[in-house]
């Protein structure tokens, strides 16, 4: 390798790091004045990559494809403002966790519209008029557009910078991202505000995706591909500062530029390709960065929010017609395998429903009573997955040690090295650092292929001897997931559920009575990862075969919609929630082509009617009811 | 003998010293009032006490032993209790869950993963209740409680492990006058009954005469007088900073550079 191939790449990088700034910086500033994590932004980008598309296409030419960059940010951020108005002002004194739930509805359902409008195809648009030609440098030849990529982000950040610093606009976002409830009190429109700067933000995920349609086709993978670069971006720079959100681009682009131009290298004698760390290189800086700056590069401590929502109940027991309910429901569960003679299908789908109950309620566990929000819990899930299939086909064990051992201590190491970094970290931190290593998880068991078989993944992973009945392995997960639930719920009622909950209410008083705060939710985060990973080995078996779906964000997401689904703040929630999105889901696929944009529609109904889940519905309806009846005629 | 002993105690911001050599002791069962203007650094000062704040500067010792640049959770084991200025309760607990967390972390059993919390230390919890008047509202959920109720339960926290000093950074803030002076009034006596030793930052000039033993009086980061209420309401300096002349730290002659920052 040469210098000159180093400066080269260095060069390309700095294009890469426009794109990324254009990524991440619409979402920064929606969250920075919203405090809304907009899962949907990587949707946004994605629309703005078709949209130039069919302009460039369609309209053709010079025009076609220039206007069609403007037509795509005008466009999308009117959805974006659509979206703002339709559905998040609903929903802004809803916990803030539903927020989320919403924009990942907005996800499906632009997924799907987008199938349908054009197609699964990759759309490969034309290259840029004007700039098809390419200029050698260094003795290498770079695409124009490339060249003008790189003067891009640069200029919509002097654009941006301008537009805080010196417009009353701008001034509003500064302000609001500070402190919206006090630029509430100082009479400006909220409401108005929020539109506009989601707009905003919409309009420059939209510019961004439609300035990459000559370098990458349009595909349907983006939305969730992009969410996680974007995440990254923002965490890494700061929430909310743009200047952040580009010189996080500018590092992640160089240190990727960096590895390719490395390339394949023997130190001390043990050859490693360094491009194959570009998967993992972003969410690693983040990692560092998060652990140096908790905060980002240029981000600051954020603001006391004033949180609208009120504190949840006490936790109480159940009561005796909770527990007569749940002793129906297990005897039912319990005779279930004996319907499979008329209904097949009923063990396949109760064995995937119990396991969703077990991996929501390990999610639940950090996330409700330990206030921990996780985006990467698919990690844990996976390693057990992977553990135990490994166990079987490359350790020769048997199914029960392999489910019973292996699983759960792959993932109880995985949960006890993550989550000791974790655990510094709080709020929206936490939940991108959670996805951070759910990412480096995925890319690891991506690229080992040697060992994880790559996106093969492990194929023949059948449970043997008598369990490979299926009745038989029925009741097996029914027991586990049993006892998996039974397990959490008794630590939630104990002393120690109670300080995870006091840590929880409040750190700084858990501290002022002695509790070690990140010790209790260090050891509450390897009791869910350990939990979860026993779900992710019934997974394995009970599906004969492991990819690395398994471990993708998209199940992380899922087990965030299931707890959702449930209630967050009721202990019973995700034994229901689990269980109900994926019979949902199985429903949905089956029946609707269309089953995404059903799947949100649900969801988006699930949120604007029972925005305290479905559990915390019926208990909230039940109170009410008492209330009635104890009131005097 | 004194409980605890602050001694030369420093701390800046940047360029500003919100704490500059501050000394001063608090007696065994004493009810010592720190007291200043705004900016005088009662709230840097009370916070290297618990260990929110590490000094740059100077001592704090607890019967003896240092316990600057130790951990609140550390300083609370050492027997320090302390109630916010904001009252702090965990609003997801009922009253009586409140203060059994306190009686499990104190007795060591935070770590135990069966059996409910329920029947642990609830006799115990219900005594300390009835010593601040809030056994009649053990299982209110906390979320709940009037504000001065609030205040009370966090005072009941702050005692679950018997502590021999409590901080108290302005017990009274946000309450009206009436039981303002009741909640002081419960402090006073739980000092005089179990011989606790209170140190509390105060902006009621009620209270703090009404009530104090004593009083350490800050200003722009410096102790400038202390003694009981007769002494500082009479001292001179102490009246020209409540009074916003300033003078005492003006130097002579050097007027303050324009657009310098106030602190």
């Amino acid at each position: 390798m040469t210098i000159d191939a180093l400066l080269f790449q260095a060069l390309n990088g700095l294009a890469s790091a426009s794109s990324l700034f254009l990524i991440g910086v619409g979402l920064s500033i929606i969250f920075g004045v919203s405090r809304i994590v907009n899962m949907a932004h990587g949707s946004l980008y994605m629309l703005g990559i078709y949209i130039a598309y069919s302009c460039a296409t369609h309209i053709g030419g010079a025009f076609g494809f220039w206007g069609g960059i403007v037509i795509s940010t005008l466009l999308v951020a009117a959805i974006g403002a659509m979206i703002e108005i339709v559905l998040l002002r609903r929903i802004y004194r809803a916990p803030e966790l539903f927020q989320l739930l919403a924009t990942f509805a907005v996800v499906l359902v632009v997924s799907d519209l987008t199938l349908w409008i054009w197609g699964n195809e990759d759309l490969l648009g034309p290259r840029a008029p004007g700039m098809t030609g390419a200029v050698e440098i260094l003795g290498r030849r770079m695409p124009t557009y490339d060249i003008f990529m790189m003067f891009v982000g640069p200029a919509v950040l002097l654009v941006l910078y301008w537009l805080l610093a010196r417009t009353r606009f701008g001034r509003l976002i500064r302000a609001a991202t500070q402190d919206r409830e006090m630029v509430g009190a100082l009479g400006v429109d909220q409401a108005r505000l929020f539109t506009l700067v989601f707009a905003l933000g919409a309009g420059l995920a939209g510019l961004g995706g439609a300035l990459q349609l000559p370098r990458e086709p349009a595909n349907l993978a983006i939305d969730l591909n992009l969410i996680g670069d974007a995440f990254v971006v923002v965490v890494v720079g700061g929430m909310g500062s743009i200047t952040g959100a580009y010189l996080a681009a500018l590092i992640i682009a160089e240190i990727k530029a960096l590895c390719i131009a490395l390339g394949a290298q023997t130190i001390f004698g043990v050859s490693f390709n360094f491009s194959r760390l570009t998967l993992v290189a972003e969410f690693l800086v983040m990692a560092v960065v998060l652990i140096v700056r908790p905060y980002g590069l240029m981000g600051r401590a954020q603001g006391l929010i004033r949180t609208l929502a009120i504190p949840e109940e006490p936790v109480r027991a159940a009561d005796a017609m909770t527990k007569g309910l749940a002793g129906i429901v297990l005897a039912v569960l319990v005779v279930m395998p004996l319907a499979s003679a008329y209904w097949p299908y009923a063990t396949v789908l109760g064995i995937d429903m119990l396991i969703a109950a077990l991996f929501a309620t390990s999610l639940h566990f950090i996330k409700g009573p330990g206030g921990m929000h996780s985006f990467g819990h698919a990690a844990y899930f996976g390693l057990g997955a992977y553990g135990a299939g490994l166990a079987v086909k490359a350790g020769g064990l048997s199914t029960m040690p392999a489910l019973l051992v292996v699983a759960p201590l792959a993932a109880f190491a995985g949960a006890a090295l993550f989550g000791w970094f974790c655990v510094r970290l709080s709020g929206v931190y936490l939940a991108m650092l959670t996805l951070a290593f759910g990412q480096i998880v995925w890319s690891i068991v991506y690229q080992w292929e040697t060992f994880t078989g790559g996106s093969n993944g492990v194929v023949g992973v059948w449970p043997q001897g008598l369990l490979a009945d299926r009745s038989i392995y029925y009741w097996l997960v029914l027991a586990l997931t049993v006892s998996g639930v039974m397990f959490l719920r008794t630590v939630i009622f104990a002393p120690f559920g109670l300080g995870l909950r006091a840590v929880r209410d409040n750190p700084l008083r858990a501290a002022a009575i002695g509790l070690d705060v990140r010790r209790i939710q260090w050891i509450a985060f390897i009791l869910a990862g350990t939990v979860c990973g026993v779900a992710g080995g019934l997974y394995a078996f009970a599906k004969g075969s492991i990819s690395p779906e398994t471990i993708h964000v998209g199940r992380s997401i899922d087990g965030i919609v299931m707890v959702l689904l449930g209630g967050l703040q009721t202990v019973s929630g995700p034994v229901i929630g689990g269980p109900l999105f994926t019979l949902l889901q199985d429903t949905l696929i089956r029946q609707v082509s269309y089953w995404r944009a059903a799947l949100g529609i649900v969801i988006l109904i699930i949120v604007l009617v029972f925005p305290q889940g479905v559990v915390g519905s019926i208990a909230h309806w039940r109170q009410w009811l008492a209330e009635r009846a104890r009131r005097p005629a | 003998m004194s409980v605890l002993e602050v001694a030369g105690l420093a701390k800046s911001f940047g360029g500003v010293k919100a704490v500059d050599g501050v000394t001063f002791n608090v007696e065994r069962g004493e009810f010592l009032a720190l007291i200043g203007p705004n900016g005088a650094g009662k709230s840097t000062c009370f916070n290297m006490i618990n260990g929110q704040l590490t000094p740059d500067a100077g001592d704090v010792r607890l019967d003896g032993r240092s316990i600057a640049r130790l951990s609140p959770r550390q300083i609370w084991s050492a027997g320090v209790g302390r109630t916010f200025q904001i009252a702090a309760t965990f609003a997801s607990f009922t009253v009586i869950e409140n203060v059994q967390m306190a009686l499990l972390s104190h007795r060591g059993e935070v770590y135990r993963f069966v059996g409910g919390v329920g029947p642990r230390h609830r006799e115990e919890a219900i005594a300390l209740l009835d010593r601040v008047g809030m056994a009649d509202q053990s299982y209110r959920s906390s979320r709940e409680l009037a504000y001065g109720d609030v205040k009370r339960l966090e005072l009941a926290i702050a005692l679950a492990n018997d502590p021999k000093l409590l901080l108290m950074d302005e017990p009274t803030a946000g309450m009206a006058t009436k039981e303002r002076n009741e909640l002081i009034a419960l402090v006073k006596r739980l000092v005089v009954e179990h011989g606790i030793s209170v140190l509390f930052t105060e902006h009621s000039m009620d209270v703090v005469f009404t009530f104090a033993d004593r009083i350490v009086v800050l200003a722009r980061g410096r102790l400038i007088a202390e003694g009981d209420a007769a002494s500082i309401r009479a001292n001179k300096d102490v009246q020209a900073v409540y009074l916003g002349t300033g003078k005492v730290f003006e130097r002579k002659g050097a007027a303050r550079p324009s657009g310098a920052q106030a602190p």
